[in-house]
């Protein structure tokens, strides 16, 4: 079980460069300079991130005695 | 009363403050834009933006298509419209096809193998086609387009597969035994591909309306 988890940890590292395209293109269809661009992408990866930690931990609450 | 008359207005402020951008015929641009993610930004002088969408998008792409070792993108038939079943089967091409010309092949390949004719073999004979049938592949071979391989060779090659524990498994069709083999990297190729594709319609819009602005909330007119 420790093993599956553990794999399963390794699988969410897949999400990471998923991550910075969607981010960095979604940035550049608001943006034409360089500094508004990748402050704007870094502000949507962050919302992104606290968007799944939230999902993360409602599935982690719900499922806390399964 | 407040008198808002001397106020600028935000939306024409916003406006005001948004960068000019010169958009070289949209249309061209946008059609560019679809067949190759960047190219209507290069074309438009866009270079710094078209550079990073060509990049992003087509990185994303080429990832998804090795995690998938290129079975991912396909097209399950040429004609959605007519056959919406076998569409839906493999739905995901729609959103890869919004990568344009990376994601074209998989069409030819159907294209081919619906009208009987073996797939091209390019790139270790994975080069964008759908799976086979065992119908499609007696025919095939009957007709001798597999050359001088053995009929058990070729049924090992398309559908069968070695598991964990050293045993054989016989698959029902190709797409089985590219699931068995690829296991969730089928899954996770797909999801990559088809995020490109998508990614690639919000470049394609850029190139054709420019930058959206995000203007201010409007000004309260009972205050």
């Amino acid at each position: 079980m420790l093993l599956a988890a553990t794999e399963m940890n390794q699988r969410i590292w897949y999400a990471l460069p998923l991550l910075v395209s969607v981010s960095l293109v979604y940035a550049a269809t608001r943006h034409e300079e360089v500094g508004p661009l990748l402050n704007h992408a870094w502000r949507f990866a962050l919302g992104i991130v606290l968007f799944m930690l939230a999902i993360a931990a409602v599935i982690q609450i719900t499922t806390w005695t399964l | 009363m407040a008198d808002n008359s001397e106020k600028a207005n935000p939306y024409t402020s916003a406006a005001e403050a948004a960068p000019e951008v010169e958009l070289r015929n949209p249309r061209m641009a946008m059609f560019l834009g679809w067949l190759l993610p960047g190219l209507g930004h290069l074309y438009q002088g866009r270079t710094g933006k078209g550079l990073l969408f060509m990049i992003t998008i087509l990185s994303t792409f080429a990832y998804g298509m090795y995690l998938g070792d290129g079975r991912v993108v396909y097209a399950s038939t040429t004609n959605p419209v007519k056959n919406f079943s076998a569409f839906k089967e493999r739905w995901h091409y729609a959103c890869q096809l919004g990568i344009g010309l990376p994601a074209l092949p998989a069409y030819l390949q159907t294209w081919r193998v619906e009208n009987g004719a073996r797939a091209l073999q390019w790139f270790d004979d994975n080069f964008e086609r759908p799976p086979y049938q065992r119908e499609q592949v007696r025919q095939l071979y009957s007709e001798g387009l597999f050359g001088d391989q053995e009929g058990l060779d070729i049924e090992k090659q398309y559908f069968s597969s070695t598991d964990e524990s050293t045993n054989l498994v016989t698959h029902a069709g190709e797409r089985e035994k590219w699931h068995h083999d690829l296991a969730y990297f089928f899954e996770l190729g797909t999801v990559y591909t088809m995020i490109a594709g998508l990614l690639n319609i919000l470049a394609i819009c850029d190139a054709r309306w420019g930058p959206l602005v995000s203007l201010p909330p409007p000004i309260d007119d009972k205050t």
